[in-house]
């Protein structure tokens, strides 16, 4: 579903991504390991196409998207949760909601109780400013969101950073039903080693901008391989 | 009571002409964060897109004020976004500089075209009698025409598709963009309506007014205080700060002169960003659109 393929990415002058290279296969579920400033949120900006890469090549389902907008890559299936979730802070949960489909053809009554019945701890929020949700909230709210677009695959940037447990636990359910029951093929960066293992089928370690190994989500509970990757204890 | 009356109806008239003023600096400075400092000349288009339609082509009054105009100044606003505006958002003071040197472009080409004399369009639809005053008839019409605009703008922003691209595009541009809306588009159609509504504006008011290639100055400036004062929910701000200032100035001028309800006007504006530094908006009504 997706290749990637050398791909480079700088900040202005300053190289971020030095030649990252890996496929993901349809209905696959991976997770991207690594420290903060390592590249990981600049590898999914990439991805997406907000950030311009400098060089190499992604293909999504066969179609060349390295130069395309972050809005067509989109409408070609490709769902984004941002780092910060980025809510519409000024708009209702429902507009929020609303904003995540304006651009896809679909019935919204019909797509507003669907998202609803997967995500019922929006159902009472619907009219209060996204704003003013808890940043739990606004996780659910943000995943809610990319999900109305029905992508066929998702890119997950931190979900869980500075949740709340129970909120994790709740994430960590409505992913797995995602990957078990709709098949979405799904690419999560994270710096928290036992939600990564809970969901992931395999890891992918990146250290300074590129892929340094890959391991299972099993040796992520052996402290000694995670500390030779990435130079973290597991929690 | 017939003074009262008349007084109310000047009140009115006073704060739809600041509405009016507004609503397109509304969209592009309130929305866009865009300074448009050709504001005011894109009024003053409006004003003689009227003159020229119907007095060099017979058109009626009512199709030029309210379809030709709008949509001949929205198309230049669109040009003037796809060639110049589009380069330069996200910097303020640079978009303050080139939008000034489109109003002074603007400026000379009408001048060029029109000659720098005064225009005028003959008010439509006689007076009325009031007691011992009497009124435009005009004057009540162009008032329902601003509750008309300001309620299709309301309902276009909380009610409908595009209202609902618009706002959250203008809120977080790179996101919106990851959930399949074209930023770039956005913002020329966006910048188009604002230009439109401001053409609009101009050529409602161009009966109530005289018209020269310099008009635009006179308007600039009120509307910018106005959009200001209103705070970030930019359409209830404008409408709010319409309403503070219309009633000041309107009152003033009546009572003694209306250089005084200019001057009272600024003065009042002063007041309230000393007391509202984010607008009035900023403190109240901060949901509002």
């Amino acid at each position: 579903m997706l290749s990637v393929t050398d791909l480079r990415a700088a900040y202005g002058r300053i190289p971020i991504l030095h030649g990252i290279n890996f496929t993901v296969k349809d209905g696959e579920f991976i997770g991207i390991l690594g420290h903060n400033g390592m590249g990981k949120t600049t590898l999914l900006k990439t991805l997406i196409g907000l950030l311009r890469a400098t060089g190499g090549r992604v293909e999504f389902n066969g179609a060349d998207i390295t130069r395309e907008a972050s809005f067509r890559r989109n409408r070609m299936g490709i769902g984004y949760v941002p780092q910060g979730r980025e809510i519409f802070s000024n708009l209702s949960v429902l507009d929020n909601l609303r904003f995540g489909f304006a651009m896809h053809k679909t019935d919204e009554a019909a797509m507003i109780e669907e998202t609803l019945a997967e995500f019922p701890r929006l159902r009472p929020l619907l009219d209060r400013a996204g704003g003013v949700l808890s940043g739990g909230e606004q996780q659910i709210l943000a995943l809610a969101r990319a999900l109305c677009g029905k992508p066929k695959l998702l890119l997950l940037d931190e979900p869980t950073e500075g949740i709340q447990p129970s909120i994790v636990e709740e994430i960590i359910e409505i992913l797995k039903r995602l990957r078990d029951q709709r098949g979405l093929t799904i690419v999560l960066v994270e710096q928290n080693l036992e939600f990564i293992a809970a969901l992931s089928q395999r890891v992918l370690i990146i250290q300074r901008g590129q892929i340094t190994g890959e391991v299972t989500p099993a040796q992520l509970d052996n402290p000694e391989l995670i500390a030779e990757f990435v130079g973290m204890g597991a929690a | 009571m017939d003074l009262i009356g008349i007084q109310i109806i000047q009140v009115l008239s006073g704060i739809a002409t600041l509405a009016l003023m507004g609503a397109g600096l509304a969209v592009i400075f309130g929305m866009m964060r865009v300074i448009n400092f050709a504001h005011g000349e894109f009024m003053m288009l409006g004003g003689y897109v009227v003159i020229v339609c119907t007095e060099q082509f017979g058109i009626n009054l009512w199709i030029a004020m309210l379809i030709i105009a709008p949509i001949f100044v929205g198309l230049v606003g669109l040009v003037f976004e796809r060639i110049l505006i589009r380069f330069l958002y996200g910097r303020m003071i640079d978009t303050l500089i080139a939008t000034w040197g489109l109003s002074l472009f603007l400026i000379g080409v009408v001048t060029w075209i029109f000659g720098n004399v005064t225009r005028g369009v003959q008010t439509p639809l006689g007076a009325y009698s009031f007691g011992d005053y009497s009124e435009k008839v005009y004057t009540l019409v162009m008032i329902a025409f601003t509750v008309v605009i300001y309620l299709a703008i309301f309902i276009v922003l909380r009610r409908t598709k595009l209202g609902l691209i618009a706002r959250g595009t203008m809120q977080n541009p790179n996101q919106a963009s990851c959930l399949g809306v074209s930023p770039p588009r956005v913002y020329m159609v966006t910048f188009a309506v604002g230009a439109a509504l401001t053409g609009l504006a101009g050529a409602i008011l161009a009966p109530l007014n005289t018209v020269i290639p310099t008009i635009g100055v006179s308007y600039v400036a009120q509307a910018f205080i106005t959009v200001i004062t209103g705070g970030a929910a930019a359409f209830t701000g404008t409408v709010l700060a319409s309403g503070v200032f219309g009633t000041v100035r309107q009152v003033i001028s009546f009572e003694w002169t209306p250089i005084l309800g200019q001057v009272f006007l600024l003065i009042t504006a002063v007041i309230l960003l000393r007391i509202f530094p984010t607008g009035i908006t900023g403190r109240f009504f901060r949901r509002s659109t």
